[in-house]
């Protein structure tokens, strides 16, 4: 993935990222800012075309956005001038679903989120969790197979994220979808990632791989007894280690 | 150079000017802060509240602190009002609240003349009439010694120059001279204060009669609150150059909405081209950027050539003066749609169509609607304006043409309606706003 700049140069913003996915597999991404996580999403979802390299889902070559990669934002995302309900409806009503089903499949998911008493709320009146806890509902209503995550919990407050953490991990098993989380947090990333991979910038590639227990450990469980499993505290401080190598090396030293 | 120097007398005059009402200003604020005074003293006998504001300690820089106080609102309101009848003598105050007024009335004075070393003593009774129609000056006697009684009748607010030794026996053409007037002593280019104002003698030597004006006004430039109240309903039921106040207003209104229609209609597909495409952008942006800083007034001119001065023409005024906000709203509505929204619709499965329908339009409806309030505030400017210059029908025309025959208080009537509706404008587009976009500034 090349970017070319106004000044005549040009950004190799990702670089020989080869990843094989298998069905209800959960990956996270995690990297430096710049290391091209985001950009590496986008071209996923569609949103950006690859100036080398396919990305193929199902057996076909991804083109353009479609409705069988689901997209979970930071925030913001939501439509402020639908009700709670009408936001998690929105996939089903743009197929024509008829009414009943759609109302079904929507009642449904906001109960699994937990949202029962605000179904005809604005989304404008929820806080941060809870317009999250919609954007998932949304997302899954729209029966994706795959979901693509960007920060989804990065603008909440630490508590919520972990209640939050603890909702992805419960929603990823019982629906068994594929799922591609993004994250700056080393925790997240270790809590929710079957596999890990961390990016190394300039040009964005993949520096390392890990296959990890702690995703099938913290289902149903709850998720601070995971962080105290050895290996958890020894991964953890193997992978910051390396970011803050990565760190080091874009700022030139200049942090130490 | 000639420019230079004129520009100069023009701000020596209008510093003059400023520096004249200066005193006004320091009084009025000095009642203000008066009136804030009595309040805070008022305010201390009332039982204390305890929410959030009054709890704080630090108001002063706390912008948060500082909401509008609604009895110094009422108490400006109502001081305007006030003023404005003491200073007209309106019936509406009891009498004791009026400013000092005009003379009106009978009184009189004595001058003396003298000649050839004897001195005599006339009366002049002065009658100061109100009425509209002129008033014969009292019969009077002529009395003794050579100088004679006069009498003179003037209006209010009016000076006359009266030549008191006319009927005399021995007039100024044969060397009497006056020399005093109430027993003071006067000569030409003096003046002497009387019990209804003052008279004056003039360089060659005749008496000018000026009853007191007081300080209220003349109607001619500020009519008393009723005159305005009645003038209302004569206008309202009698009408105005062969139309009624409410087809006056209602043709005004007229304009406005059909203009403000049209202008929409055009103007918000174009912005949302213009917002969707950037070729539509690269078209229409130097026609748009160019014509939105033109101020629609200076169309007049133009619209008048081209349409003639009839409802054509003014709509056409309306139609531009609308266009180009809401085009540039419509537009700033769509670039300020959050791309997260856009792919996120995408990603569900939406259609560029659907995107359009469900996404872009509902997300620049709190911008269009910002555009709308500002349009019909600009109409409404613009098609009074547009009247004052050529109409035969409206508000502006009535305040115009009621100028021109001096009718002030028709034209403050007007100019309280057009405040009014204005401002009813503004607040029905803000009524309309909470009901249909109430997520506005929640995104």
């Amino acid at each position: 993935m090349r970017f070319d700049l106004p000044n005549g140069s040009s950004v190799q913003a990702l670089k020989d990222v080869s990843l094989d996915l298998k069905a209800g597999e959960l990956l996270s991404v995690l990297g430096p800012s710049g290391c091209g996580k985001t950009t590496l999403l986008n071209i996923v979802a569609g949103f950006l075309a690859p100036t080398e390299g396919q990305i193929i889902l199902n057996g076909h070559t991804v083109t353009g956005p479609a409705a069988e990669r689901g997209m979970v934002f930071q925030q913001g995302a939501l439509f402020e001038w639908m009700s709670v309900r009408e936001n998690v409806g929105f996939g089903p009503s743009m197929k024509g679903m008829p009414k009943a089903e759609k109302a079904g499949i929507v009642d449904h998911l906001l109960d699994v989120v937990g949202l029962q008493d605000f179904k005809e709320k604005a989304v404008y009146e929820l806080s941060g969790g809870m317009q999250q806890r919609v954007a998932l509902a949304r997302c899954l209503a729209n029966e994706p197979d795959v979901i693509l995550m960007d920060e989804p919990l990065g603008a909440l407050d630490a508590l919520t994220r972990e209640k939050m953490q603890g909702l992805v991990l419960k929603l990823w098993k019982e629906t068994g979808k594929t799922i591609i989380l993004i994250t700056h947090s080393v925790e997240e990333a270790l809590l929710l990632g079957e596999r890990l991979i961390v990016m190394a910038p300039r040009p964005g590639r993949i520096h390392k791989e890990y296959r990890l227990p702690f995703a099938e450990l913290g289902v149903g469980q709850d998720l601070r007894e995971v962080k105290k499993h050895p290996q958890f505290a020894q991964t953890r401080e193997e992978i910051l280690g390396m970011i803050w190598d990565m760190e080091e090396e874009i700022m030139g030293g200049a942090g130490s | 150079m000639r420019v230079v120097s004129q520009l100069w007398s023009e701000l020596l005059a209008v510093l003059a000017a400023l520096i004249g009402a200066v005193p006004y200003i320091i009084g009025y604020v000095i009642l203000i802060l008066l009136c804030a005074f009595i309040w805070t003293f008022i305010k201390k006998l009332l039982t204390p509240k305890h929410d959030y504001g009054s709890l704080k300690t630090v108001t002063f820089g706390d912008e948060s602190a500082v909401t509008s106080n609604t009895v110094a609102s009422v108490v400006s309101v109502v001081l305007i009002f006030l003023m404005w009848g003491a200073f007209t003598g309106s019936k509406y105050l009891p009498s004791f609240m009026h400013m000092p007024g005009a003379f009106a009335g009978e009184s009189s004075f004595i001058y003396t003349a003298t000649a050839d070393g004897q001195s005599d003593d006339a009366t002049v009774s002065v009658l100061v009439f109100s009425s509209s129609e002129p008033v014969e000056a009292p019969e009077v006697d002529g009395g003794d010694g050579f100088a004679k009684n006069d009498s003179i009748a003037l209006p209010v607010y009016r000076t006359e120059l009266f030549r008191v030794d006319r009927n005399d026996e021995i007039g100024r053409a044969d060397g009497a001279l006056i020399t005093a007037v109430d027993g003071q002593p006067i000569e030409p280019g003096g003046s002497v204060n009387v019990a209804f104002g003052e008279v004056a003698m003039t360089a060659k030597g005749t008496l000018n009669i000026k009853p007191s004006t007081g300080i209220q006004m003349e109607p001619i430039w500020l009519p008393a609150p009723e005159a305005v109240v009645s003038r209302l309903g004569e206008i309202a039921t009698v009408g105005f150059r062969n139309s009624t106040l409410a087809e006056h207003l209602g043709f005004s209104l007229f304009r406005v909405i059909v203009g403000f229609i049209l202008g929409a209609l055009v103007g918000i597909p174009l912005g949302y081209a213009m917002g969707l495409s950037d070729w539509f952008r690269g078209w229409f942006d130097p026609i748009v950027e160019f014509m939105r800083p033109v101020p629609p007034l200076a169309l007049i001119p133009l619209v008048i050539i081209w349409a003639g001065i009839g409802e054509v023409g003014k709509i056409i005024l309306l139609f531009l003066a609308a266009l180009w906000i809401m085009a540039i709203a419509a537009r700033s509505g769509v670039s300020g749609v959050r791309i997260s929204k856009v792919h996120a619709a995408y990603s569900l499965g939406a259609s560029k169509w659907q995107i359009m329908r469900h996404v872009i339009i509902p997300n620049s409806l709190p911008e269009i609607f910002t555009g709308a309030r500002v349009a019909m505030g600009v109409c409404w400017g613009t098609v009074v304006a547009a009247e004052l210059v050529a109409a035969e029908k409206g508000a502006g025309m009535m305040i115009m043409v009621a100028s021109k025959f001096q009718s002030t208080d028709i034209v403050l009537m007007g100019i309280i309606l057009i405040g009014i509706i204005g401002f009813s404008i503004d607040m029905l587009m803000r009524l309309a706003e909470k009901w249909l976009v109430p997520w506005k500034g929640k995104g």
